[in-house]
């Protein structure tokens, strides 16, 4: 009787395996070619040479100076609201319960706006005003939410309240700004790659292997919060403490990101179903939902940079497409009678 | 805490005040907007004597205190009309969706409008101000039914969690599209950033003047459906045995949010959490019967944004914050109190 059982498990994890491995294989073919294509073409084997830190005459600049550092970005900013986003989703069991709706990105990114305009910080100190801002606004919805016991909806639509606030926080404090510009503005309101700067992409990377290895080792737990808190709490997990570390570590991830690129719309929320989708029950849904946000982000700004007819940042693009996906999930999830 | 199940009897004991003190309540509203104007004319960034304002009051345009006061005369009234639309809308949504959340902010209507007018602006040249206003209609209207649609799909109908998500959903969505039509466009993008703040300041006669016709019939339809939200508020299945046309109830009541909500935007730019805020606060002066809460919303809207305006000329002083940011302020924590109030099932 195990026999059957024990295949399809050997089944579904050379599926995952794949399937992983798939996602993994087009987020490099797709960070190469972002790298070689462009106004010029560049062809891959110089892109590898200037990668290797060979001086190529001309591809030198354009890839390494312009092409890079976006590239760099895209993808650990990608992984970042990929991973953050999931995590959100699973500990919530709701795909709209993402960090961009319940306004842990907005937190973040009023911080970095106010520490940028109002106390004209830069670098590591606005990321660590974004994260502390996060966690804050973070642990306030959760402990609003869930004074009176259970409250994942309840959470859900205080996170939708508090957002709306902080939102005209952002567009007040940027209409206060005195070198007052739209690109700028739409970064923080939106999410740009512009103005990319490798030296900036250590505390990202940094954050990301720190709390991203913090939710990894959670891995079990957060799949078994899928079957509820009771089921999860029955079968060993410390369902509050699990929760916590959830809430600090993907905050903690997605608050830096944000303070280096922006909220940039939709990834955090559509990485996670997109996985769900493709993986199904066979896995965990963390590391495929991480590779698919650096893909959206990758493809995203190079739509918002070549294929348009003007420049647009990775922001609208994303927000854009990802509005008819959210909403065919919403129109799924109620005739299912699922949820939200 | 045992809040939702102290509710009720505290509801009804106030839904039983007699008409009288009910009269008393709207005579002592009445006069605090009257209040409210005469503060509205008279505070501001600038100090202005009392004479001059005296004189301003007369038609006198000689000093710049003056002038200032005459500017602050169309500016409180623009905030009296909006806030008693914006209220007023509140009401009827929350009654048409029987959902405590309603409001044109957090359903995406606000968003709709701007999304219209700026897709106007930009690609259809629109200047006149009533091509706005209409523009701004059709947003909202089109917004408004969208969401519903996407909201009440599926079991239990438009709960308050699947409006409010379909809302932010489309509000996301749609801030996005706005990015993305004016970004081409720099000529215009300063002007649409600034009347998406959502303000009254800077008000004129004549920019107020064409919005008239349809905030008034916006305020007679809105104040005229109280009835029908009344039978709606017993449920569908009931309000239709008691020959209620359920779908044209809604429809009609709802046309009329569209136009005070459309409207209001067209002029002021997206005032957000205003609709929400004042019903609720107006239950509980007057209970849940639609006949008293409707004129309640409509009075206590014009009071609250006119407070709020004058707020947001002395806090920030000598800037301004625009009343959309202080409404943002006062209604976000309200919006979470009333959500925690709320015995929200469990999906």
């Amino acid at each position: 009787m195990t026999t059957p059982l024990t295949a399809t498990r050997a089944r579904q994890m050379r599926y995952y395996r794949l399937v992983t491995t798939i996602l993994l294989a087009l987020m490099t073919v797709l960070f190469v070619l972002t790298l070689s294509l462009g106004q010029s073409f560049t062809p891959p084997g110089d892109v590898i040479r200037v990668l290797l830190g060979e001086q190529v005459g001309g591809a030198s600049f354009t890839v390494g100076q312009l092409r890079l550092p976006r590239a760099v970005f895209a993808v650990l900013a990608g992984l970042s609201f990929g991973l953050g986003g999931v995590a959100f989703q699973i500990m919530l069991r709701n795909p709209l319960a993402s960090p961009d709706i319940i306004g842990i990105s907005s937190g973040a990114s009023a911080a970095a706006v106010f520490a940028i305009v109002v106390l004209s910080l830069k670098g590591p100190l606005v990321s660590l005003f974004a994260v502390i801002a996060g966690l804050a606004i973070a642990l306030l919805v959760y402990a609003l939410a869930f004074r009176k016991g259970a409250g994942r909806t309840r959470l859900i639509l205080i996170g939708i309240g508090i957002s709306a606030m902080l939102e005209s926080t952002i567009a007040y404090i940027l209409s206060q700004a005195p070198d007052w510009n739209l690109q700028e503005a739409q970064r923080w309101l939106t999410g740009s790659l512009n103005g990319a700067q490798l030296g900036q992409a250590l505390p990202l990377l940094g954050a990301l292997i720190v709390f991203g290895s913090l939710l990894l080792s959670r891995t079990r737990d957060l799949e078994l919060l899928r079957l509820g808190d009771d089921a999860a709490a029955a079968l060993g997990v410390q369902v509050g403490r699990t929760r916590l570390m959830v809430i600090i570590a993907a905050v903690g991830m997605i608050a830096i990101a944000t303070a280096s690129t922006g909220p940039i719309a939709f990834v955090a929320f559509l990485s996670g179903p997109i996985a769900a989708r493709i993986v199904g029950p066979r896995g965990s849904l963390l590391i495929p939902a991480a590779l698919l946000g650096a893909t959206l982000v990758l493809v995203g700004d190079y739509a918002g940079q070549f294929l348009l007819p003007m420049r647009y940042p990775v922001g609208v693009v994303t927000g854009a497409l990802g509005a008819p996906y959210l909403i065919y999930l919403i129109v799924r999830a109620n005739r299912a009678g699922s949820g939200p | 805490m045992t809040a939702p199940d102290l509710h009720p009897p505290v509801r009804r004991s106030i839904a039983g005040r007699s008409n009288g003190l009910r009269s008393l309540w709207l005579a002592g509203l009445v006069a605090l907007l009257a209040g409210l104007g005469a503060l509205s004319v008279t505070t501001g960034s600038r100090d202005v004597a009392w004479a001059d304002i005296v004189a301003a009051l007369a038609g006198g345009r000689d000093t710049i205190g003056q002038a200032a006061v005459a500017l602050r005369i169309p500016r409180t009234l623009l905030a009296m009309l909006a806030g008693s639309a914006l209220g007023l809308a509140g009401a009827v949504m929350q009654g048409v969706t029987r959902n405590p959340l309603a409001d044109p902010g957090i359903l995406g209507v606000n968003t709709g409008a701007s999304l219209a007018v700026a897709i106007g602006v930009a690609w259809f040249n629109i200047a006149s101000a009533d091509a706005y206003i209409w523009t701004a209609i059709a947003g909202a209207g089109l917004t408004a039914a969208f969401v519903y649609t996407i909201g009440s799909m599926g079991r239990g109908g438009a709960t308050p969690l699947k409006l409010a998500l379909a809302g932010v959903a489309t509000s996301i969505a749609f801030s996005s599209l706005v990015t993305a039509v004016v970004l081409p466009r720099n000529d215009i993008a300063g002007g649409i950033r600034s009347w998406q703040m959502g303000g009254v300041g800077g008000a004129t006669f004549e920019r107020i003047l064409p919005a008239m016709p349809f905030l008034a019939v916006g305020l007679a339809i809105g104040l005229l459906s109280a009835r029908r939200l009344n039978s709606l508020a017993l449920g569908d299945e009931l309000a239709a045995g008691l020959g209620e046309r359920v779908a044209l109830a809604r429809a009609v009541a709802a046309l009329g949010a569209i136009l005070l909500c459309g409207a209001t935007t067209a002029v002021c730019g997206p005032i957000g959490f205003l609709g929400l805020v004042v019903p609720h606060l107006c239950r509980l002066l007057v209970g849940p019967d639609y006949r008293w809460l409707l004129p309640f919303s409509t009075l206590g809207g014009a009071c609250l944004l006119l407070a709020a305006d004058i707020a947001g000329r002395i806090v920030a002083r000598p800037a301004e914050l625009d009343v959309g940011i202080v409404t943002a302020f006062i209604g976000a924590p309200f919006f979470v109190w009333v959500v925690m109030q709320q015995r929200i099932r469990e999906l």
